[in-house]
């Protein structure tokens, strides 16, 4: 019975859910060297916590255009197999320990959050003396996780809003206050390499289906045509 | 031994076989004026071909348990993931079956709407609609069910929150709620619930299914098909090219109406293979986003709704803000559809002869029922903002738009039957035969 509240209740809450506005991350899983390079900063800088479950080294290997060779020696930093999934090597109990919870799988993040998500969340971390990690997320509140790609993009930090009486202070803006390794714009570029990545990690299918998709519809368009004229030619004696 | 395959030998054997070809193809004889509408019930057959086809092979990798895999992951859902990346064209098969769910729908909702606008429920076809309701019942099972396999976390709090709806029945709803769970207490569906649904879905509900279908089909084939202008060819002279005793109005099915239907197979084709290759998900409404994260217990969706071919239904559940009487408005919304050829005394068939009355409260049912869609989809938030602005009051406008469809839905099904009981209806004299086809 207490679910019922549930369902009415569903309509307040998701009416109520602004959220951030997302920034459009262009990432293009048909872009294969934007896939190899997000691949590299996705075992670089997630994967120690991150795994990919449903994604195997090799799958990658023969979607990105790379030997097993390549893979094996740029890639896997797991320890696993050629065709082993990619799971990360942290200690779940040792996870929940410092981060408070396990980092989540990131095989299907871009299919359930969406790609802008994902580009907006990797660019919006600030400093936070207040979070455990030290960092804080305008897109995902409080989110558990350290900002790993700070080298690359150097730190950001919050314009707080005023705090009205009853209400916490909101992030009005964030700024970079001590640069990075990369400048801004090599920062996005680096990070919709990302996004694509994990954008192909959630349906490595959508490759084949894009290249299969017009010559189906070719095939369809002229099946069409022909059951036309058959279709035409034996009504032609109905009055 | 060379004789043994010939026509002959077969039919000295299978007597029944080409009497059943012959009464339901090549002497079933169809008006000649089917027009686009009409296309629909071979649709729908061919949808649920596709459907049980790809679910056999579906059913082949498909894992219905909720133990855990890996780090909250279930093995069904785990197993789903399976087909899409190492079962070799497991994801064709898979988008095929996901969006030949929505397109059932689709073609369905379109079918029923040309039964009401040609007045094909009418005598001599009441058990023909009925029967045609029974389908739309159990396919709204079956399709409730097999969103549920996944076992995605809206899988698993949409049928937490629709199973919990049974429980809103006097005396025995908890009990039946615990039943239908197969969870003591019934507070939550379990690893029970996903194998009895998945029993359910591949085996128990498509033999209902198909034996609906059969007695549909032969319904229809007893009193003969309607068609748009509303007039029983049956009951025209008879005489032509093919029996004496035919209908004149009449063509044989095959190969006429085999060939016209082919020709919309490929039309329909071109539209699925659109979906299937470029957007699969169709912008979440086909497969939701949310159910792409695991059933996960602790964790609530924002917003629990169910898959867009239910979201008329559920806005009519939830413009209700108490559960009996909402519940039993949803009971009453589909009831009422199998009762129209009863409630509609009109002689007059077609919507082209009918009085002005009736193509009014048509139209505005169909508004009403799309316009709860969008409700039941909550899309409507981005589009009164959209319209009205950023300051409006959002739940209050939901709520009134809601009624006001509402009224309509059901209105429709009161003024149908006041409009004919009363003999309000003027309608247009219709013609001894069909004359003419596209």
């Amino acid at each position: 019975m207490a679910t019922l509240g549930l369902l009415f209740g569903a309509a307040t809450a998701s009416a109520q859910e602004a959220g951030t506005q997302l920034m459009h991350s262009g990432a293009n899983v048909r872009d294969t060297a934007s896939l190899q390079r997000g691949a590299k900063l996705f075992m670089n800088y997630c994967s120690g916590c991150h795994s990919l479950h449903f994604m195997r080294y090799s799958r990658i290997a023969r979607d990105l255009a790379l030997t097993q060779q390549e893979v094996m020696d740029n890639l896997d930093f797991t320890g696993g197999k050629f065709h082993d999934p990619i799971v990360s090597a942290m200690p779940a109990a040792g996870a929940t320990q410092w981060f408070g919870k396990p980092p989540p799988d990131l095989s299907l993040m871009v299919d359930e959050k969406g790609a802008d998500y994902v580009y907006t969340y990797l660019n919006s971390f600030y400093l936070d003396p207040n979070s455990p990690v030290g960092w804080n997320n305008t897109v995902l509140k409080n989110a558990a996780m350290p900002n790993v790609l700070w080298e690359l993009q150097g730190i950001q930090t919050a314009k707080m809003s005023e705090a009205k009486p009853g209400q916490p202070a909101e992030v009005e803006g964030l700024t970079l206050t001590r640069p990075g390794r990369m400048t801004p714009t090599q920062f996005h570029a680096a990070t919709r390499d990302i996004t694509a990545f994990l954008e192909y990690v959630s349906e490595p299918a959508a490759l084949e289906r894009h290249s299969m998709a017009p010559w189906v519809l070719l095939y369809l368009a002229a099946f069409t045509f022909l059951a036309w004229l058959l279709k035409h030619e034996y009504w032609k004696d109905v009055h | 031994m060379a004789k043994v395959f010939s026509p002959t030998w077969f039919n000295e054997r299978a007597p029944g076989l080409k009497a059943m070809y012959r009464k339901h193809m090549l002497e079933y004889y169809a008006p000649k004026n089917f027009n686009v509408m009409y296309v629909f019930g071979s649709l729908a057959l061919l949808v649920l071909v596709n459907q049980i086809v790809t679910g056999i092979f579906l059913a082949m990798f498909y894992d219905p348990s909720a133990n855990i895999a890996f780090g909250g992951v279930s093995q069904a859902f785990a197993s789903v993931q399976y087909i899409m990346r190492d079962v070799d064209w497991g994801w064709l098969i898979r988008y095929m079956h996901t969006t030949g769910a929505s397109m059932f729908f689709i073609v369905i909702y379109l079918h029923m709407f040309r039964g009401l606008m040609y007045g094909s429920y009418k005598r001599p076809r009441e058990l023909v609609w009925t029967l045609g309701m029974l389908i739309f019942l159990v396919l709204m099972a079956e399709a409730f069910m097999g969103y549920v396999l996944p076992w995605g976390n809206m899988s698993f709090w949409g049928a937490k929150v629709i199973i919990s709806l049974f429980g809103a029945i006097p005396w025995v709803g908890n009990t039946l709620v615990e039943w239908i769970m197969g969870v003591v207490g019934g507070t939550a569906p379990s690893g029970a619930t996903l194998n009895r649904f998945f029993a359910l879905h591949v085996v128990a509900l498509p033999l209902v299914l198909l034996l609906l279908v059969v007695l549909h089909l032969a319904a229809l084939h007893e009193v003969g098909s309607n068609n748009p202008e509303g007039v029983d060819v049956k009951h025209g002279p008879k005489g032509n090219r093919w029996s004496p005793d035919a209908p004149k109005d009449g063509i044989p099915f095959h190969p006429y109406y085999t060939v016209k239907d082919i020709m919309g197979v490929g039309f329909f084709l071109l539209i699925c293979a659109f979906v299937i290759f470029m957007a699969p998900r169709m912008g979440g409404f086909f497969i939701e986003h949310e159910n792409f994260a695991p059933a996960n217990v602790l964790t609530t969706p924002s917003s629990i709704k169910p898959v867009w071919y239910f979201s008329p239904f559920y806005a009519i559940l939830r413009s209700i803000p108490a559960k009996g009487p909402g519940i039993l408005a949803l009971l009453v919304s589909i009831v009422a559809l199998f009762l129209v050829p009863w409630l509609d005394r009109g002689k007059v068939k077609a919507v082209r002869y009918r009085g002005v009355g009736y193509k009014v409260a048509l139209t505005l049912f169909v508004i009403a029922f799309l316009i709860l869609g969008l409700i039941g989809a909550e899309v409507t938030p981005a589009i009164l903002h959209g319209l009205l602005g950023p300051n409006i009051d959002l739940i209050s406008w939901q709520h009134w738009i809601g009624w006001i469809c509402m009224f309509f839905y059901y209105g429709f099904f009161v003024f149908l039957w006041a409009y004919t009981f009363f003999g309000w209806e003027k309608t247009k004299p219709v013609p001894e035969r069909v004359t003419s086809h596209e």
